[in-house]
């Protein structure tokens, strides 16, 4: 266990010592600790919260899509009885956003609407239908704006820009970067392959929709309970909004019902019902409709993509140039990240030794998008994995046996300088291949049944938080009571992958107690120290290291005053089911409450703290923020398929997948998060798409839970799950990721199956009947986009590759930096 | 949560006071059976009727009455015929159409009636208030366009009942009662020309029960497609009916559903099937001709072109599936 | 069934006719899935608002007392003011199976029932099919087996589980279970565990 410079002492030479004798939970399957509460309906979400002389918000939302806002008619509303207050953006002029880069929304729009669903004016009233009635009362006058709806057409900058801030006009981020030599690469190449490939745009669509419920304190301190990911930007966010310092703010995220990456950017309307609750001092609570839901969005952004990639003889790669062209929507959100995502992980699973990454997000007049489960990445890595498939064929290699040549080495620094620490890509890949039965199946199935492979990796948490700072990005509490109780506190959120249950069995493996003793206190940033959120698959890693620095501080001062009471050396001491006692003779201890009660009477109060700050990387460039990790994870799927030969249906029989996850800590809460991973992965590949009416005024086509599909028990297929376990040095425990890396194999698995089955090639998620049918009658073999627009690059940042005896840093380009991104 | 606007709620006992309820209460009285169509439409304001009257507890319009012939009553749930041991042996197709309308629970509060007279669909539509505002509503509810086919003069929303084809396929009669009496209609007869006046049941009549006659030796299918395999409305429907002579079509119906407002009776590829063999060559014309009344339009989920194209498909299957 | 003799003659002009004479039609009907709606002889309320009335509903055993306009939503009293908030609002419209409870018996969509539907019939909730400290062997089949992640569906994925596993009882398949939970929604993904945990109740081997 890495992360701590203080050096060991004989009681955590003990807990070394006990650990390496062999773990009493960890990588066991403990049931979760909330999990009886949510199974009896006892766990109170957001929406299930409710208070005396309670209000409830409704928010008027813009019927246009791009639009000069000239006046508010509030008048009718106000005078309607029940209504207790009428807010508009003029009361919330300053503006916020995830990134420090993108300060870009308001509460309410101030000026100018730029989607339709942007929010513009908000009614508290004593009942939501009082509420409902008033926001159809509001007058609000328009002059229309000519709006944008696709990215090439953006790009162009041809209509008044949504912004006045970016990189040119519509273009919201342009990024250019060259790692070593990319057109030497490609002359080197036995084989050059082009590809444009289009991903659509999806959406979380989680069960729950977003509310919440904000209150003033009787000393004036504002309180908000609501559904987030990410409490502590939230808390940043409303602090600067609402103009009071952040002592006086109180964020609670409530346990989420879902998430998926759509609840982690600080919302409109929980600044909204803030302020209500300020102005009406009386509670205020929101409770987004589901159309709502698809407004707020930032799901996966739509992604044109062109990749250029060169191969030698034997499958292994020279270089490759990919470009991204992303649809961004209304807003940044978290869109500068994004843009930099869909060009940061092609290079730690395959060893890509030039790289050139082109990239540019516009701005466009749809809810804006943001990061969604693989943020930014699910993207490339179908573009990618499918012209591997593409490649493989060409070369006359099993595209198994292709990536397996391929394989960037663990330990190892990319061409863009991310540094790979343990990788268990290999062992993934053959385990799928074995399982799967993939070498009597692959070209050998009859025609409509085909099996398809793909790989990917994801990030376990951002090297660097998203606002700029030098703190540790997560921190835990451990106060022992003397009853044996332990208190710990963390700001991390469950969203239902089960941080909550990791947090108590980190500290359970250290104490040696039952989960049972274990409290938990989360998410609340007047109680528990600062954890980032629950975003970029970074839980586990960063507050299982806080976690366990914090327990170990703990059993630290317990174990000097026990083995001092014991007469003991400290380095025999071992805490288990319980107890305190000497390893050497078992029956010489006490149990955990004594020795507690044996230590506070020696040192006072015990509590601890630990917390965590990922490890430097070594990339230095501008840009150089974006990839970097702790660890990667490392997934492999195969994906059998039968498909109608006549409609192009596309019916998926099975699934094995195996995850590198370093190390389980609660076995049967990965195969979940795997399996979660592959059915989500599974949605966005047959299925899901958030499609717009362009030529009918930007409506959203399909905004509720019918019409936007998504798969129920009937598109499950059997799924059999495989865990590669190979501890990671940067891991708790050794553990990595296994929350959002499941997820990425499946689209390019399915497309690259429906060549196996059919012969054709659907360069497009999701793979839709209509492609492959189209795709089948093509004299190409093909359904996909046709071409790509040039981004306008004008200069291009060019960083040379350890091999070529680079430093990861880049030579200052000509003119001025702008402002830093880092982020996730 | 979506409040429903209010309304008087009557429960009648019988037929006959429902008649009398509606005679009494006028055009601004709807009718509700299992409620899963009309409660999530009068919440997004498609209907804001001032009078609900209840079949809930009209008892006498339920069951499942079989001798040769079958007789529905029109209040029982989808549940209770999927459930029908008997049904399902006798009338496959209409057992097929029952058991796919949407989900498991829908089918334990919707009724095959509410299934005959659900309102006519169409994604400009089944929308909210505010959604619809966005494009300054639709011909079917407060506005003057249909957006899906902007010149159009007539409503384009989609007639999605899996089991109205099935009952025309079978040569099935409605049954409506008034106040002024009862009239049995052939089921073909119940379905309007455009999406807004899609039943020509009058405002006054309720849908009491459903006949269906002896089907001798024809045999009948139905398949529909749509994305997943619960939840989805069809998006394409066949319902086909043939009784052979020998190898040979003597009689046959094929009838589409989810192509248009209307169900679409194929008398064209009917009168080519007559008297022929199910070789590939017939069902493949056969569901060629059929596919010519297919009118898709880009109102559903799925490409409209996809759906023209698969519907010909699924026509030349049930077909195929009803060779001796 | 209606019996003839059963109803007072109509007011109206139109005679007044039982459809279904005898009890052979009712009993094919009913004797393979008792029809949910069948409602016993006792007479309710027969016309009600626009403005609130009281209804006496039973739920989880219990006899709660309301006071409801007609367009209250079961799924809107339960939550307020019978604070029973197990049972979500999710779509809000019977496409996503978060708002299921069973109505005599038989898991329905509580969004789009009326409340003044439910009178004089059972209404059970996840709250009252078990307790933590009583669990269904639903409930505590799905904590075994991690049968949820957010939770936020999970209590209408219990609710048609249970329904699965009282219907078919030790020969439940995964196929039944796939199919009772086809009305019901999970964006998490827990399908495949939430077959093994209804499998695992329904062969009482937790």
């Amino acid at each position: 266990m890495r992360n701590s410079d203080e050096p060991l002492s004989p009681e955590r030479q003990g807990l070394r010592d006990q650990l390496a004798e062999g773990y009493q939970m960890i990588g066991k399957s403990p049931i979760k600790v909330d999990a009886m509460a949510k199974v009896t309906g006892q766990t109170m979400f957001a929406d299930d919260l409710s208070m005396p002389r309670m209000l409830h918000c409704k928010i008027l939302r813009s019927h246009v899509a791009y639009a000069r806002i000239l006046s508010i008619d509030t008048s009718a509303a106000e005078a309607l009885p029940g209504v207790i207050a009428v807010l508009t953006g003029a009361a919330m002029p300053i503006p916020f956003g995830i990134l420090p880069v993108s300060q870009d929304e308001h509460a309410l729009c101030l000026d100018r609407v730029r989607f339709v669903g942007d929010p513009v004016v908000a009614v508290a009233a004593v009942d939501e239908e009082t509420a409902f009635e008033a926001i159809q009362r509001i007058h609000v006058e328009y002059e229309k704006l000519e709006p944008v709806f696709d990215p090439t057409t953006a790009i162009e900058n041809k209509q008044e820009p949504l912004h006045d801030y970016g990189d040119d006009g519509n273009v919201h981020k342009r990024v250019s970067m060259e790692f070593g030599e990319v057109e030497e690469a490609f002359a080197a190449a036995d084989l050059v392959l082009e590809d444009t490939m289009f991903f659509e745009g999806n959406t979380h669509l989680p069960m729950e929709q977003h509310a919440s419920l904000a209150w003033r304190e009787a000393d004036g301190r504002l309180t908000i309970q609501s559904s987030t990911q990410t409490p502590h930007y939230l808390h940043k966010a409303m602090s600067k909004v609402l103009e009071m310092p952040p002592s006086r703010v109180r964020v609670i995220a409530c346990p989420n019902g879902g998430g998926f990456g759509g609840k982690s950017d600080p919302f409109n309307h929980e600044i909204v019902v803030a302020k209500l609750a300020l102005m009406t001092n009386r509670p205020v609570k929101i409770a987004l409709t589901r159309e709502e839901v698809f407004y707020c969005h930032r799901g996966r952004h739509p992604v044109l993509m062109h990749v250029k990639t060169g191969f030698r003889k034997d499958g292994s790669m020279t270089g490759m140039h990919f470009q991204s062209l992303l649809d961004g929507g209304g807003y940044g959100s978290y869109g500068v990240a994004s843009t930099y995502y869909t060009g940061a992980l092609q290079t730690v699973t395959y060893k890509v030794p030039a790289y050139r990454f082109d990239g540019v997000r516009c701005f466009t007049n749809k809810p804006p998008c943001g990061p969604k489960r693989g943020h930014g990445t699910p993207q490339p890595r179908f573009a990618l994995e499918v012209q591997l498939d593409k490649a493989a064929v060409a070369l006359g290699l099993d595209p198994a046996d292709l990536r397996l040549r391929t394989l960037h080495p663990a330990g190892g620094i990319t061409a863009n300088w991310l540094q790979v620490g343990s990788m268990g890509l290999g062992p993934c890949i053959e385990k799928v291949v074995e399982a799967s039965g993939w070498k009597d199946k692959w070209g050998k199935l009859p025609a409509g049944k085909g099996v398809g492979l793909a790989c990917s990796s994801y990030i376990s948490g951002a090297g660097l938080p998203i606002y700029w700072n030098a703190m540790p990005h997560s921190g835990v509490t451990v106060q022992l009571d003397r009853g044996g109780g332990v208190a710990v506190f963390c700001g991390e959120t469950d969203i239902g992958q089960g941080s909550d249950t990791v947090l108590a069995m980190v500290v359970a493996e250290v104490l040696g107690v039952d989960l049972a003793d274990i409290r938990l206190t989360v998410a609340d940033t007047h109680t528990t120290p600062v954890d980032l959120g629950s975003y970029s698959s970074r839980v586990t890693v960063m507050m299982g290291h806080a976690a366990f620095q914090a327990a170990e501080r703990a059993r630290e001062v317990v174990a000097r005053s026990v083995a001092k009471r014991l007469e003991v050396p400290a380095v025999r001491l071992r805490f288990a089911e319980n107890r305190v006692f000497d390893v050497q003779d078992p029956e010489n201890g006490m149990p955990f409450p004594k020795a507690v009660q044996v230590a506070e009477a020696e040192h006072g109060t015990i509590a601890m703290a630990g917390s965590y700050t990922p490890p430097a990387s070594p990339g230095k460039y501008r840009g150089a923020g974006v990839g970097p990790s702790p660890a990667y994870s490392y997934s492999a799927a195969v994906v059998q398929v039968d498909v109608d030969l006549e409609t192009g249906v596309v019916a998926v029989e099975k699934i094995w997948v195996a995850h590198d996850v370093g190390q389980s800590i609660n076995e049967m809460l990965v195969i979940g998060q795997v399996e979660g991973g592959v059915y989500m992965g599974l949605g966005e590949a047959l299925m899901e798409e958030m499609s717009y009416r362009s030529n009918r005024f930007g409506v959203h086509k399909i905004p509720s839970m019918l019409e936007y599909k998504s798969p129920t028990t009937h598109e499950m297929p059997p799924v059999e799950t495989f865990l590669i376990e190979s501890p990671d040095p940067n891991g708790p425990f050794g553990a990595k990721e296994v929350g959002q890396g499941p997820l990425l194999p499946m689209m390019p698995a399915v497309a690259n199956a429906v060549f196996d089955a059919v012969g054709v090639r659907v360069d497009e998620v999701p793979v839709t009947p209509d492609k492959v049918l189209k795709a089948m009658q093509a004299k190409d073999k093909r359904y996909g986009p046709k071409s790509f627009p040039d981004l306008r690059i004008t200069e291009t940042m060019r960083v040379k590759t350890l091999e070529q005896g680079g430093d990861g840093t880049a030579p200052r380009p000509p003119r001025a930096e702008k402002q830093e991104v880092k982020s996730s | 949560m979506m409040r429903l606007p209010p309304f008087r709620y009557h429960a009648p006992r019988t037929a006959a006071e429902v008649a009398t309820l509606l005679a009494g209460e006028g055009p601004e009285a709807m009718i509700v059976a299992g409620g899963t169509d009309l409660y999530p439409n009068m919440k997004r304001r498609h209907q804001m009727p001032k009078t609900l009257i209840s079949l809930r507890h009209v008892d006498e319009l339920r069951g499942v009455q079989m001798n040769g012939a079958v007789r529905l009553g029109a209040n029982e749930t989808l549940r209770a015929l999927e459930w029908h041991g008997a049904l399902k042996e006798r009338l496959p197709a209409l057992w097929t159409a029952v058991q796919s309308i949407s989900t498991p629970l829908l089918r334990n509060m919707g009724t095959i009636g509410g299934n005959i007279c659900l309102d006519t669909r169409c994604n400009y539509y089944n929308q909210n208030w505010e959604w619809r505002r966005a494009i300054d509503f639709c011909m079917k509810c407060e506005g003057t366009v249909c957006w899906t086919a902007p010149s159009s003069s007539i409503c384009w929303a989609v007639n999605s009942s899996d089991s109205v084809p099935v009952f025309i396929a079978l040569g099935a009669t409605f049954t409506l009662v008034s106040h002024e009496g009862e009239r049995t209609i052939p089921a073909l007869a119940m379905f309007g020309e455009d999406g807004i006046e899609y039943l020509t049941k009058r405002k006054d009549e309720v849908l009491t029960h459903i006949d269906i006659p002896d089907q001798g030796t024809a045999r009948s299918v139905y398949r529909k497609v749509r994305r997943r395999g619960a939840f989805d409305f069809p998006v394409a429907a066949v319902a086909a009916r043939v009784a052979l002579d020998g190898d040979r079509v003597a009689d046959s119906t094929l009838v589409l559903n989810a192509v248009g407002p209307k169900p679409v009776v194929c008398e064209e590829a009917m009168a080519y099937l007559a008297g022929k063999p199910l070789s590939d060559e017939v069902v493949t014309e056969a569901a060629r001709l059929a596919g010519r009344g297919a009118k898709p339009l880009d109102n559903t989920d799925h490409l409209s072109m996809w759906r023209k194209k698969v519907v010909q498909v699924e026509t030349r299957r049930a077909l195929e599936a009803l060779r001796p | 069934m209606a019996d003839d003799s059963a109803h007072p003659p109509p007011s109206s002009g139109v005679t007044r006719r039982a459809l279904f004479k005898g009890a052979g039609a009712a009993a094919a009907a009913g004797a393979v899935f008792r029809s949910l709606d069948a409602v016993g002889e006792e007479d309710g309320p027969r016309t009600q608002g626009p403005g609130p009335g009281a209804v006496t509903l039973r739920v989880n055993g219990t006899e709660r007392k309301v006071d409801v306009e007609p367009r209250e939503t079961l799924l809107q009293t339960l939550r307020l003011p019978l604070e029973l908030t197990g049972a979500k609002p999710v779509c809000d419209r019977g496409t996503c199976g978060a708002c299921t409870v069973w109505i005599d018996g038989a898991p329905v969509y509580a969004c789009s029932v009326l409340t003044v539907e439910a009178e004089g019939r059972e209404v059970t909730t996840v709250e009252g099919l078990g307790t933590p400290a009583a669990p269904h062997p639903v409930q505590a089949a799905f904590v075994e087996h991690d049968a949820l992640q957010c939770g936020f569906c999970t209590p209408g994925f219990v609710m048609s589980c249970a329904w699965a596993v009282k219907t078919h009882g030790k020969s439940l398949t995964a196929e039944q279970v796939r199919a009772a939970c086809a009305g019901n929604l999970c964006r998490c993904g827990t399908y495949p565990h939430v077959i093994r945990a209804a499998l695992a109740a329904a062969r009482g081997a937790r």
